[in-house]
């Protein structure tokens, strides 16, 4: 195997049949690598030894409410889109512990949590969770503080993209800018190209930790041809995605129709369970929650994912200052949609459409915007 | 009299009023004065004043029997105390307690009623003071009954 | 510097000095900081620990002058609150902090200032009149207006009664009601606003209690020409990590325990009394 050293922002083809070669790479380089696999039915994330415990030959259909993984009759590695979870739930996972406590006379002992964090590799990351890493990635370092487990965990991980080729029923990246093609923020970005005679992928170095990889599995030159097919691919994909979100008056939610009708429309059939906050890869609302053993002698702190969509989350002394369903919905949309941008410098949406799949009663969250965007009563907007 | 004309002209109550009307006023006007914890009326009484503070403090009360005077609220210089002359049937709902040296003007009740019957031009000057007097204690009123510090507000 | 949040998410473990009992429901605790000192700026505040109950976020009572002790004083609200209530000198609370931002009163310089306070309200705006009576000639004319529910419902009731008796601060108290013998105000806070004499040029105000009573607040002092520039609130939100990660206080586009608590009205008027924001 001499080959020329692979460079950042290189393209190379990998055959599908050495694909494993980039696993067993980022084994020996010390990764745990965790990507699309089934579980009881649905696509989730978990750890990944070989290229057959992808989801071979798994489509997916999603549309408001309901989500079906299919088989299809291509040997494609990644013909899904995204499942209910996303990459958070490594980075930033659903419960851990800060610290434990014990009692000392009077008083008590702080033992703070040590943690080691294993270096993640992610693959088969797609754009629009990308971007709502890099989102994340602003809310745990803000302008005061920084989260210590969340950019530990996220200082070393890897990750491998792959671009969409066919986009999900509830897909709107497109208008969101996030996708369906990864254009930054990854180690290793794969498109997965599959004709009647080849199966292989094109491979870009996003990072020299990604090029130093790809320089140490099978590949040859990229050609023309390829990146043809490629480009007709991504294409293709973009085309096939229905769903937009019109970002054009975002700001309109808020500022001008905070008061929207709609919204108390919207609740009526809401059921606060809070699955878009636990789905949406942005969401990163938790609860700090204090345990203490019966005798009193022990305690823990924990952080949860929390959901602003239960009554409590907003509760001070006396009552809940969003007490009703409708302004439980409405800081929920407000906040992926207008304040996030205020807080952040960029949306709290990515348009991987989780929140329109996993709602049980099928809420869009690109149809509430755009009906609560224009005035109520059908007079177009004030700008 | 001119220098109850003056007098009425300062109090905020007045303000802006047209001095023909003042002078109407100050005709049923005389100075009070009462010592710290004086009576300026009680309840049940005759209401045949409006009294416009000048100086001092005092105390709106209502009596409960196990619990003593309960004060409702307290007035002090450039408030006005005491509208029931102004409706029948003209007694006192509360009791008004001077809690520090108090000095103001007794407008008499019944002269007033007579003049603003006779002239609507005070009639109307007077009830729009007054009505505004009345709803600015009743907002006032309103955020003191609801426990504004308490555990559930 | 940035703080790092495994650190600011342990707390340090505090001593109670003294523990003194303001009124039936309010109490104040004397902590000794932990070994590097305490410094904060007034309307700060600190993520109190009652071991084995829970986590609350309590604004700062003392003196900013004074690094040698860390101040709370506290109403019992709720569980943590009550349970604190039977604290004793000795025991130990967990304090993370100081959080938040503050009343700008190195801003203030030269201006007359006006603080209003209703109920628990008046504990934030203490270390601002620990502050000014320290460096009394660098501001104008200062006035404290403090309403509160009954007479025995005052907080620093001996405290108050010195700086009345101080002849660079005027100071009215108000309470709801009162029995016979109080000799001070009874009205809402509002009701004192028209007797108070202000420059609305050189007045600055701040404002602590409930949203309420600073609504109302804010309208007599518009009545009185001071822009919304010149006021100052201090905000209450659910707040459980106290630096702008737990996303529970947030008040439109705001944190309140990273934005706030302490907000410039002219910037938040938008986002004030907007019902359910």
């Amino acid at each position: 195997m001499t080959q020329n050293p692979v460079k950042l922002a290189d393209e190379v083809v990998i055959d599908r049949d050495d694909l494993q070669q980039i696993l067993d790479v980022l084994e020996s380089d010390g990764y745990q690598t965790i990507g699309p696999v089934i579980r009881e039915g649905v696509m989730v994330y978990g750890e990944l030894k070989t290229v057959f415990d992808l989801p071979v030959g798994w489509t997916d259909e999603q549309g408001p409410g309901s989500y079906r993984l299919k088989k299809s009759d291509t040997p494609t590695l990644f013909g899904y889109v995204v499942g209910a979870q996303s990459w958070k739930k490594y980075l930033y996972p659903s419960v851990s512990r800060l610290w434990r406590s014990e009692r000392e006379g009077n008083g008590f002992s702080v033992i703070e949590e040590k943690d080691q964090f294993p270096a993640y590799a992610f693959f088969g990351a797609r754009s629009c969770e990308i971007s709502a890493i890099s989102i994340q990635d602003r809310v745990f370092n803000n302008d005061k503080y920084s989260d210590y487990n969340y950019n530990e965990i996220r200082r070393k991980s890897f990750i491998v993209a792959v671009n969409c080729t066919k986009p999900a029923g509830t897909c709107f990246c497109a208008s969101m800018d996030t996708g369906p093609k990864a254009f930054a923020g990854f180690d290793i970005a794969l498109t997965e190209l599959l004709t009647n005679k080849r199966h292989f992928f094109i491979a870009e170095a996003g990072s020299d930790r990604g090029a130093s990889v790809l320089s140490r599995v099978t590949f040859r030159p990229v050609t023309k041809d390829d990146k043809a097919l490629a480009l007709g691919v991504h294409q293709a994909a973009l085309r096939q995605m229905v769903r937009r979100l019109n970002t054009s008056n975002l700001a309109a939610i808020f500022s001008d129709h905070f008061d929207h009708p709609q919204w108390e429309k919207v609740s009526g059939r809401c059921l606060t369970c809070g699955n878009c906050t636990m789905v949406c890869p942005t969401c990163f609302c938790h609860t700090i929650e204090d345990k203490t053993a019966l005798d009193g002698l022990y305690a823990e702190r924990w952080r949860k994912w929390d959901s602003c969509f239960t009554k409590d989350f907003s509760y001070i002394h006396g009552g809940s200052i969003r007490a009703s369903e409708k302004s439980r919905y409405r800081q929920w949309l407000t906040h992926k949609l207008v304040t996030w941008v205020e807080q952040f410098g960029t949306l709290g949406c990515v348009g991987c459409g989780r929140c329109i799949t996993w709602c049980p009663v099928g809420i869009d969250i690109t149809e509430e915007a755009s009906v609560i965007m224009q005035a109520p009563d059908g007079v177009s907007p004030s700008i | 009299m001119d220098n109850s004309k003056k007098t009425l002209e300062l109090h905020p109550f007045f303000e802006g009023m047209d001095p023909d009307l003042l002078d109407v006023m100050a005709c049923c006007a005389c100075h009070r004065e009462y010592q710290p914890g004086q009576f300026i009326y009680r309840e049940g009484d005759e209401a045949d004043q409006a009294l416009l503070i000048i100086e001092g403090k005092v105390c709106v009360e209502i009596f409960a029997a196990q619990r003593g005077s309960l004060v409702i609220q307290t007035l002090g210089p450039g408030d006005i105390l005491g509208w029931s002359w102004l409706f029948p049937p003209f007694k006192r709902r509360f009791d008004a307690r001077a809690i520090e040296l108090t000095r103001a003007i007794a407008l008499d009740g019944g002269v007033l009623r007579q003049k603003a019957d006779e002239d609507h031009r005070l009639g109307y000057e007077l009830l729009k003071r007054f009505s505004r007097l009345v709803v600015e204690r009743l907002q006032a009123t309103r955020l003191q009954i609801i426990d504004i510090y308490g555990k559930h507000i | 510097m940035k703080a790092l949040i495994k650190d600011i998410m342990a707390p340090a473990v505090c001593v109670i000095q003294k523990f003194r009992k303001e009124t039936q429901d309010t109490f104040t605790l004397e902590l000794s900081p932990p070994e590097e000192g305490f410094s904060f700026s007034p309307g700060q505040f600190n993520m109190l620990y009652m071991y084995g109950i829970g986590e609350v976020p309590i604004s700062i009572s003392g003196d900013p002058a004074d690094t040698g002790r860390i101040i709370h004083t506290i109403r019992a609200y709720g569980a943590v609150t009550s349970r604190m209530m039977t604290l004793k000198k000795q025991e130990m609370i967990g304090v993370r902090g100081p959080f938040g931002t503050h009343w700008p009163i190195e801003d203030l310089v030269g201006r007359d200032i006006l603080l209003v306070a209703g109920g628990i309200g008046i504990a934030p705006l203490r270390p601002v009149l620990f502050h000014i009576l320290s460096n009394r000639t660098r501001y104008g004319k200062v006035l404290l207006l403090y309403g509160e529910r009954t007479p025995g419902d005052l907080i620093f009731r001996n405290q108050i009664e010195s700086w009345r008796g101080r002849f660079d601060l005027e100071l009215e108290v108000t309470v709801d009601s009162a029995r016979e013998g109080w000799r001070g105000n009874v009205g809402v806070v509002t009701t004192l606003m028209p007797r108070i004499v202000l420059d609305p040029s050189n007045t600055a105000a701040m404002l602590c209690g409930p949203e309420i009573m600073m609504h109302y607040t804010i309208q007599e002092l518009t009545k009185k020409g001071l822009r919304d520039d010149q006021i100052y609130i201090s905000m209450e939100r659910n707040m459980r990590c106290g630096i702008g990660l737990c996303g529970h206080c947030q008040l439109g586009p705001t944190f309140v325990c990273k934005d706030g608590p302490v907000f410039l009205l002219s910037k938040v008027r938008h986002l004030f009394r907007k019902r359910e924001l």
